[in-house]
């Protein structure tokens, strides 16, 4: 029984299957995420309902939040999926964390520059530096450049899937330190117009589009990642029989 | 009966390239095992993989019929290394150096004193390594092997920079490690004679 | 015939060993421990050069500029904490030795502190007085030193196993240190700022001295993985 547990998982998570398997799901994940974002924004910015306090200013939620979500979750898996191949010494592990970082850099990116947008209209500035979630955001992005850098840095692909796991598991209990130590900085920094917190709830015609929003999001995320694992493992396999042969066989019927 | 020291079918690659597969080995007390080979074929790597500097990618090492891998801190005791690069701090002597290594061990076999004399290096034993020569900061890297009695020599290369006498004192050295039941793994380019059993491995 | 197995030493004694070994060559190069040092003393100077010299100014932007400060100098000599050892092959000898890396690691993380951390405790007096803080001051910047030293040396020895050997590793090794770095500063910086304002700081102090026990307690492990990683 348990034999013929490892010898399935062994079947699927043999590169070749993996390759076939994310370029399956990619874009059923893909398509319907696009859709449902597009409905989502169209709902967010024509349908919702003007905000009392900040005008039009608010609908920026809909990309900021999905965004900002998606920018610790991508290094959420990063740092599991680089713990898991630390720990059981599985390639694919390490080949969905590497996947994992650029996306989630972009994504931080994207919040902080959503977040800057927003933040000049309602705050009088484009970067508030008392500001816990933005500073632990702007932190999260240099361990994520951290992390890029270091794996750049190392040619031999085992040793780097390893070394930028443990920088990646260091980094996460460093996102907590940096969350509470800039929240106990930012309430020295008395007087500062922070939006008020858990303020007024969002009416349900508001909330609505958020949350297509983010399902869509995850959903194209979730198909990002898959087509980059496919790059992923393409590129590590790339002296493999299989890679060749498809290349070959790619050849022939162009 | 098995084996002190047992490899199965071990596998490694570096990279892309395999440096060995599924090779199998089996070394008992009083036996020395030379690794032959040309650059390039892998004898370093198992070495260190041996001492578990690099992982191997399949197949497993016992030490006195247990896996290495279960207990690895236990078989770090077992073996003494001596790698291509001599361990030694350049500024210090080399009683300074060696004084490091044996507080870590907190056991030596012999006298400095007595394996200074054996080496050849009494005259040199307190000024910093980085006057030495070559070839003399190899003698005081030996010194390493006798003082810290372990069963398992693993020397990479060890004639390195060393002149006639220096490459017959290592043999010396090495056949009596075997004569008291000692074994050794040794990479070597040379032809080498050593008084004891021998075994070669060559690797391609 | 079997020989008994080498006896090994204590942890306690191996830490020592380490850390005592690594003290030594210090001793024997005291370039690389003035060198931050000076190096230290030079950024505290420019501050005030560059932002003038005004009392109200000094005082206001002291307690930062000399943890940034320290920060750096900090960072100027964790480069060669593994290195020397990895080009002479003692590194090699520590990971295959009898002892636990994680012990041996923090054996050279202690040496590490205590030669370019107490340095920078011991002269930020001088500094801080220039600065014209006053003594209570004074005082708890040196506290806040003392316990940001051990971590930013703890949390440096990971950086410098993750890059020791790489190719360009200075840059590479600010780059990872730096973010990991910056709770400690906003916790020293500005525990000092708030006793320079007569208000309450010691949950500053705590909080940096809780992190500093997590860090004793967790980096190491963290830094003995990653010099097995980037030794293979």
């Amino acid at each position: 029984m348990w034999k013929a547990l490892k010898r399935l998982f062994h079947k699927l998570a043999s590169p070749p299957h993996i390759y076939r398997l994310a370029g399956q799901i990619a874009p059923w994940l893909i398509v319907p995420g696009l859709a449902l974002i597009a409905w989502g924004t169209y709902q967010g910015l024509f349908r919702a309902p003007v905000d009392y306090q900040q005008g039009d200013a608010f609908r920026i939620i809909y990309i900021h939040v999905p965004s900002a979500y998606l920018s610790q979750m991508a290094y959420i898996i990063m740092a599991t999926a680089g713990g898991i191949g630390l720990i059981w010494r599985m390639k694919l592990a390490h080949a969905v964390a590497a996947s994992a970082a650029p996306l989630g850099a972009a994504f931080t990116f994207l919040t902080l520059a959503t977040g800057s947008i927003w933040g000049k209209p309602m705050w009088g500035t484009w970067f508030e530096w008392a500001d816990p979630r933005m500073m632990s955001e702007l932190v999260l992005l240099f361990l994520y450049f951290g992390y890029m850098a270091l794996r750049a840095a190392i040619d031999d692909t085992a040793k780097a899937d390893k070394a930028s796991a443990v920088l990646a598991l260091v980094g996460v209990v460093n996102v907590f330190i940096v969350k509470y130590s800039v929240e106990w900085w930012s309430s020295l920094h008395q007087g500062q117009t922070l939006l008020a917190e858990g303020g007024p709830k969002m009416s349900e015609g508001m909330l609505a589009p958020l949350l297509i929003n983010l399902l869509g999001f995850t959903l194209v995320f979730g198909g990002w990642i898959f087509r980059r694992i496919r790059t992923e493992v393409l590129f590590r396999e790339r002296r493999t029989g299989w890679v060749r042969r498809m290349i070959t066989e790619a050849g022939a019927t162009a | 009966m098995t084996a002190k020291l047992e490899a199965r079918d071990l596998t490694l690659f570096r990279g892309e390239r395999c440096l060995f597969n599924q090779l199998s080995f089996a070394l008992n007390d009083a036996e020395l095992l030379v690794l032959e080979g040309s650059n390039g074929s892998g004898k370093t790597s198992l070495m260190r993989a041996i001492a578990g500097l690099l992982t191997f990618d399949e197949g497993s090492l016992h030490w006195a019929g247990q896996p290495v891998k279960r207990d690895r801190q236990y078989f770090r005791q077992q073996f003494t290394w001596l790698g291509h690069r001599t361990g030694l701090k350049h500024d210090l002597t080399p009683v300074e150096n060696l004084r490091f290594d044996s507080t870590l061990r907190a056991r030596n076999d012999r006298s400095f004193e007595e394996v200074f004399e054996r080496l050849g290096i009494t005259r040199l034993a307190t000024l910093p390594v980085r006057l030495l020569s070559a070839g003399q900061q190899r003698r005081v890297a030996l010194c390493r092997l006798l003082l810290a009695g372990t069963p398992l020599w693993l020397v990479d290369e060890p004639f390195t920079n060393l002149d006639r006498q220096g490459r017959q004192l290592v043999l010396d050295l090495v056949g009596e490690h075997l004569a008291t039941g000692g074994l050794c793994i040794m990479a070597a380019h040379h032809d080498i004679e050593v008084r004891g059993t021998m075994r070669r491995l060559q690797l391609s | 015939m079997s020989r008994p197995t080498a006896g090994i030493a204590s942890l306690g004694s191996a830490l020592f060993a380490t850390a005592r070994r690594d003290l030594l060559l210090a001793w024997k190069r005291p370039g690389d421990v003035l060198n931050p040092v000076f190096f230290f003393l030079m950024v505290c100077t420019l501050f005030p050069l560059a932002v003038g010299p005004s009392k109200e100014q000094l005082a206001f932007s002291g307690p930062g500029v000399l943890w940034v400060a320290a920060l750096l100098s900090t960072l100027l000599s964790l480069n060669s904490l593994f290195l020397s050892d990895l080009e002479d092959g003692s590194l090699e000898q520590l990971l295959v030795s009898a002892q636990p890396l994680t012990v041996t690691a923090l054996g050279k993380t202690l040496a590490h502190w205590l030669t370019s951390g107490v340095p920078l405790v011991v002269i930020s007096p001088v500094v801080a007085i220039t600065y014209r803080m006053p003594v209570q001051v004074i005082e708890v910047l040196m506290l806040t030193l003392v316990l940001g030293t051990i971590i930013l040396s703890l949390l440096g020895a990971i950086g410098a196993a993750l890059t020791v050997g790489l190719h360009r590793g200075t840059a590479l090794l600010s780059l990872l240190v730096l973010p990991l770095a910056m709770p400690v500063l906003i916790l020293g910086a500005n525990t000092v700022s708030l006793a320079a304002s007569n208000e309450l700081y010691t949950p500053g102090l705590w909080a940096l001295g809780a992190y500093a026990m997590g860090a004793v307690s967790l980096a190491p492990f963290a830094a003995a993985a990653a010099l097995r990683i980037t030794n293979e």
